[in-house]
């Protein structure tokens, strides 16, 4: 049972870690309609920040929460900055083109971004440090759960809540429900759209940097290449739960983890990633808009 | 006038064919690539040879007669190398270099051993060239491709003496090739793995794989494949708080390793080839190659000067090219080469070169053992 347990918290961690990336695909899909493959980048652009920032600032002397904090909001405001700036080189321009163009641009983007690091900084896989200490109260069950997996479920689990309510209750979140259902009715009721999408990215690019400082925290290492991965598998996560919906994102990347960590623990690893997609076609079989996505008839 | 000039001609090349072919020089064939694709790897070989071959001759020669070359090229294509096998026969070499590649030499072999000659590879590693017995008259001065999987078995099994080990791989060539061989020997070895798994590298984290060496009760690890994801699973592994020993291979024996995994990084094992570029005779051949070729020397250079200087010192030491004499002598003896000092085993692979057991200990790897 005890197994059990431990393959259970180890696929919920690795859950929440899609979770938290594939909350940005899925806004940024509902509002717009576009995969934005570079939001895995995104996601490594903030890792990196943080390291660097982590660096400079325990040259001053910073140690503990503080750092982690301090060097995640840096993060957050320097990869919310890139996600703004993508959609108004990449993605704005190209907003009356037809749908395929965007998408071109968002992989060209992914793949220029990522050689911009690769050039810029490293090839080479650079040490995380550890940036939080082991919580005491976790000690006892620390052989299940760590103080690192910890932070990142409970992140996941605070930013789903904050989002759904700011998207359900906020001024904000009235016009981004209203621009994703209809651009051209919302802007007739004077809704600024373009400041609306930018929010948008801005929300999603500061979530995947949390993302990129707390996983990098966790695992201890990060190179260029990482968004790649992390995006796909968010990406599968979003589409499982039904891309454009928040809960489903999160319900998506949770099903993803347990299911790769269930496969790989009581069958095979060689088999995880089998597991993990098989059963994305087994759901979209059945639920073509995914687990609570909704379907709904194509806008013209 | 045609008359003697056709007569001169003919004499002529009875002349040279006398004055080349006569039985007081000693043949050394030496086939490989030495055009196409893989000529890289062929030709450092056959620079070698030259240079040997040239020393030995200014010293007098092996057994009172100068040595000579016959250089083939088989482009490291099976078929071809077939043919170049075949030619060189009937030009009568004693001894060869080569063949480069594995398949290449696989393909010649048959045709050596028919007609008795002994034949010496710098760079075939398929284990099945030795392994399997076929070729008796085959030796290489390089290690077989199970050569760390089988260090790394017998120093598990014999110096930490664990029982329960664990064999996990990134499923990539590399890495699953090793991980297969070290099965493989722990099987033969009454040490059945309890645990034989890929991983997917690249993937977020391996806390599922971690777990489940934990179940296994696994004293060891061994782990075929790259620094990144053995990285991983160390840090998992110590963050879980499991001292579970970490044997891995010459992909985790880099810097880059400790650096990324810092301080779980300490007391994990790794092979990697032993260094020989610091030994005065390796030294001195690389700065030979500098001063008659201008370059560096390429790809297997070192292992092509020391088979040649094997090959050549047995005759000398046999008194005979025979096949019987040769082997006996490779077997018998140990040669003084860049690579180290080295003899040969029953099988034909080479004593004193290869792979040696490196520990991290404060921060950087530490020869523990051969």
């Amino acid at each position: 049972m005890d197994y059990f347990f431990e393959l259970f918290f180890g696929g919920l961690t690795r859950g929440s870690i899609y979770a938290l990336i594939a909350l940005g695909y899925t806004m940024v899909y509902g509002i717009i309609e576009l995969i934005n493959f570079a939001h895995g980048e995104i996601y490594m652009i903030g890792a990196f920040t943080a390291l660097i920032a982590a660096s400079a600032l325990s040259l001053l002397g910073l140690t503990g929460p503080s750092l982690l904090i301090l060097a995640g909001l840096i993060a957050v405001v320097y990869s919310a900055a890139y996600g703004f700036t993508i959609e108004k080189i990449a993605y704005k321009p190209l907003r009356k083109a037809q749908r395929l163009s965007p998408l071109i641009s968002a992989i060209g983007m992914s793949i220029f971004l990522q050689n911009y690091v690769l050039l810029a900084q490293t090839s080479d896989f650079l040490s995380f440090p550890t940036l939080v200490d082991e919580f005491a109260f976790m000690e006892p069950v620390s052989h299940i759960m760590r103080s690192s997996e910890l932070l990142i479920v409970v992140t996941t689990a605070i930013a789903t809540v904050l989002l759904t309510l700011f998207i359900k209750f906020s001024r904000m979140g009235k016009a981004m429900r209203a621009t994703a259902q209809d651009k051209t009715m919302a802007m007739l009721l004077g809704i600024d759209i373009n400041r609306v999408i930018s929010v948008t990215f801005i929300i999603g690019s500061a979530l995947a940097a949390v993302g990129g400082v707390l996983i990098s925290n966790h695992i201890g290492q990060i190179n260029f290449y990482i968004g790649f991965i992390a995006g796909i598998k968010a990406f599968t996560a979003a589409v499982l739960g039904g891309i454009g919906s928040i809960p489903g994102a999160v319900l998506g990347g949770l099903i993803l983890g347990w299911t790769e960590s269930f496969a790989t623990g009581y069958i095979s690893s060689d088999y995880e990633d089998v597991f993990a997609f098989g059963l994305l076609v087994f759901i979209l079989i059945f639920r073509p808009a995914g687990i609570l996505g909704r379907t709904s008839s194509e806008k013209v | 006038m045609k008359r003697i000039l056709c007569m001169l001609t003919a004499a002529f090349f009875v002349f040279c064919a006398g004055g080349a072919w006569a039985d007081d020089v000693i043949r050394l064939g030496v086939p490989g690539a030495h055009s196409g694709d893989l000529a890289s790897y062929g030709l450092p070989s056959a620079y070698a040879a030259k240079l040997v071959v040239d020393d030995i001759n200014a010293r007098g020669g092996v057994m009172g007669k100068q040595v000579v070359i016959l250089q083939e090229d088989d482009q490291c294509k099976p078929e071809v190398a077939a043919n170049v096998g075949t030619k060189l026969v009937s030009e009568k070499v004693d001894v060869v270099l080569g063949h480069i590649c594995s398949g290449a030499t696989k393909a010649a072999m048959n045709i050596y051993k028919d007609a008795g000659i002994v034949v010496m590879s710098p760079s075939a590693t398929n284990v099945e060239l030795t392994k399997s017995g076929d070729y008796p008259n085959f030796f290489r001065t390089i290690s077989p491709d199970d050569a760390q999987a089988l260090l790394q078995v017998d120093f598990a099994l014999n110096t930490l003496k664990v029982k329960k080990i664990a064999v996990i791989h990134d499923k990539g060539d590399y890495g699953k090739g090793l991980a297969e061989f070290a099965q493989g020997f722990l099987i033969e070895r009454g040490a059945k793995p309890v645990l034989f798994e890929g991983i997917t590298p690249g993937a977020v984290d391996y806390s599922a794989v971690v777990q489940k060496i934990k179940r296994t009760g696994a004293e060891a690890v061994i782990y075929g494949g790259y620094h990144p994801e053995a990285a991983k699973i160390v840090s998992g592994m110590r963050k879980k708080k499991m001292d579970t020993i970490f044997i891995s291979d010459d992909g985790v024996r880099d810097d880059t390793f400790i650096k990324v995994a810092g301080r779980y990084a300490e007391g994990v094992y790794a092979t990697g080839p032993i260094d020989t570029t610091k030994s005065p005779m390796a030294i001195a051949a690389i700065e030979q190659h500098k001063k008659v070729y201008g370059t560096e020397p390429g790809a297997f250079y070192l292992n092509a000067y020391a088979a040649s200087l094997c090959l050549l010192q047995a005759i000398d030491k046999a008194g005979a090219t025979d096949f019987i004499s040769v082997t006996n002598a490779l077997r018998a003896n140990w040669f003084d080469t860049p690579l180290g000092k080295i003899s040969f085993d029953e099988k034909g692979d080479a004593k004193g070169i290869g792979f040696a057991v490196y520990q991290v200990q404060d921060g950087r790897y530490v020869e523990v053992g051969k």
